[in-house]
């Protein structure tokens, strides 16, 4: 079973005249264990695409399933649920609570979803740790943290529990480019690990990492990109 | 890629002979470029025969090592100061493609751009492949990927903006072929004096 599937999906914003297609006829399935990457000018349907994968909009037509279950078909605080335990987030900005600690951050979704704060504090930090932060770090405010260490938490945050998609939006956007790096190595291993990663993103390098590389024009998929089977033919081609 | 400059470059290092210098070529740019060792001895011979470099007694197992003299060394430095040209680069035939296809009728420009694009982008992943199997690569070969890298991405970011700018103005009518059958032939006359 995929851990996302989009069937058909369509979504068209506004009506009649005014009707915008944001997105047509989409087809996409990411398995546990892949990382896709978005790529895509401005207004060709990246975001759209997101936020259906994420149930924050829905389509117009055809279905998106998460872990086997249609969105549609769940009403409002079973899709807050499901978006809980299932799906993770990490945008570009971070989006931290700067109230609370990068541990109590991470430990955010495990507490909404009714965990005890004891048990998902806990849990927190060997996330944390998972992406390189120590307790130490962990008991820092987003402020205190470097833009690589908050996009850490922000990926820990996203993982936490048995969540299995993370949709990433741009997520080494304001980074420098080798902290920037470290992150997409980090989500690409987290992904080895077993989730399943939706990353968009207009930077070709950091598409670099994934497993496939989908190109959206216009509301439409035109292309796709996996790696090559023989990696020596490549440093042949370079000569 | 300079041959010579490489040899000079390795023999700072210390004096070697001809397989050690291949094998220290071969290792410093991650085998990207493999190097033919008749190559290796013919730039040495050069190298001999302009000063730049001495050759040393053999040594017990008969191999000649070399090492770099002070011109070498003045020689060396002075390309390390200098930057590499553009008119030294190969001309590029993308570049040429690209020009072309906007200008023929019935091509979909925006097709050739796609397939590039992804072709480029299917070559950045696999090196980012290469460059991920390692932990902790050796300097000189995450360089000489990363450069890969950089250069296939600048090539997308060029794709992704002459997309923008054909869709945005358009496609030129081509300019018709010179009327003027003796403009040519004073060009060839030109030429010929």
């Amino acid at each position: 079973m995929s851990v996302l599937q989009l069937q058909g999906v369509t979504r068209v914003h506004g009506d009649g005249d005014n009707a915008v297609n944001a997105l047509i006829d989409t087809d996409l399935r990411i398995e546990a264990g892949e990382l896709v990457a978005i790529m895509g000018p401005s207004g060709s349907g990246k975001s759209t695409l997101l936020n259906l994968a994420g149930g924050l909009d829905a389509p117009t037509s055809g279905a998106v399933l998460v872990e086997g279950t249609i969105l549609a078909s769940l009403n409002k605080k079973k899709l807050a649920a499901l978006r809980r335990r299932s799906i993770g987030y990490v945008f570009q900005d971070y989006n931290l609570v700067p109230s609370l600690t990068a541990a109590e951050n991470a430990a955010l979704p495990l507490e909404l979803d009714g965990m005890a704060a004891g048990k998902a504090r806990t849990l927190a930090h060997a996330a944390l740790e998972e992406v390189g932060l120590d307790a130490k770090q962990g008991d820092r405010f987003p402020d205190e943290l470097s833009g690589g260490q908050a996009q850490r938490v922000a990926i820990a945050r996203a993982l936490i529990g048995d969540r299995r998609l993370v949709l990433a939006d741009e997520p080494t956007g304001a980074l420098d480019s080798v902290t920037g790096e470290e992150v997409l190595k980090l989500l690409r291993r987290r992904c080895d690990e077993g989730a399943a990663g939706l990353l968009v993103t207009h930077d070709a390098r950091h598409a670099g990492w994934a497993d496939r590389v989908v190109f959206l024009r216009d509301g439409r998929v035109v292309d796709s990109s996996a790696p090559l089977a023989d990696a020596e033919t490549l440093l042949e081609g370079a000569q | 890629m300079s041959v010579k400059h490489s040899l000079l470059a390795l023999l700072e290092r210390g004096p070697a002979y001809g397989y050690q210098l291949r094998s220290a070529f071969e290792s410093a740019t991650g085998n990207t470029w493999p190097l033919n060792i008749g190559q290796v001895y013919t730039t040495l011979n050069r190298l001999e025969r302009d000063a730049l470099v001495e050759a040393m007694p053999e040594n017990d197992s008969g191999q000649r090592p070399y090492r770099i003299t002070d011109s070498g060394r003045r020689h060396l430095a002075g390309w390390f100061a200098s930057p590499v040209q553009a008119a030294d680069r190969p001309r590029d035939e993308l570049t040429i493609k690209l020009a072309l296809a906007v200008t023929t009728p019935g091509v979909d420009v925006a097709d050739v751009i796609q397939r590039q694009r992804t072709a480029t982008l299917r070559l950045l992943q696999e090196y980012t492949r290469l460059k991920a199997a390692e932990d902790q690569p050796e300097l000189a070969w995450r360089l000489v990927l990363e450069s890969m890298i950089f250069r296939a991405e600048a090539e997308i970011r060029w794709l992704d903006h002459t997309e923008a700018v054909v869709a945005r103005t358009g496609r030129p009518e081509p300019r018709p072929f010179p009327q003027h059958a003796d403009e040519s032939e004073t060009e060839v006359l030109q030429e010929k004096r």
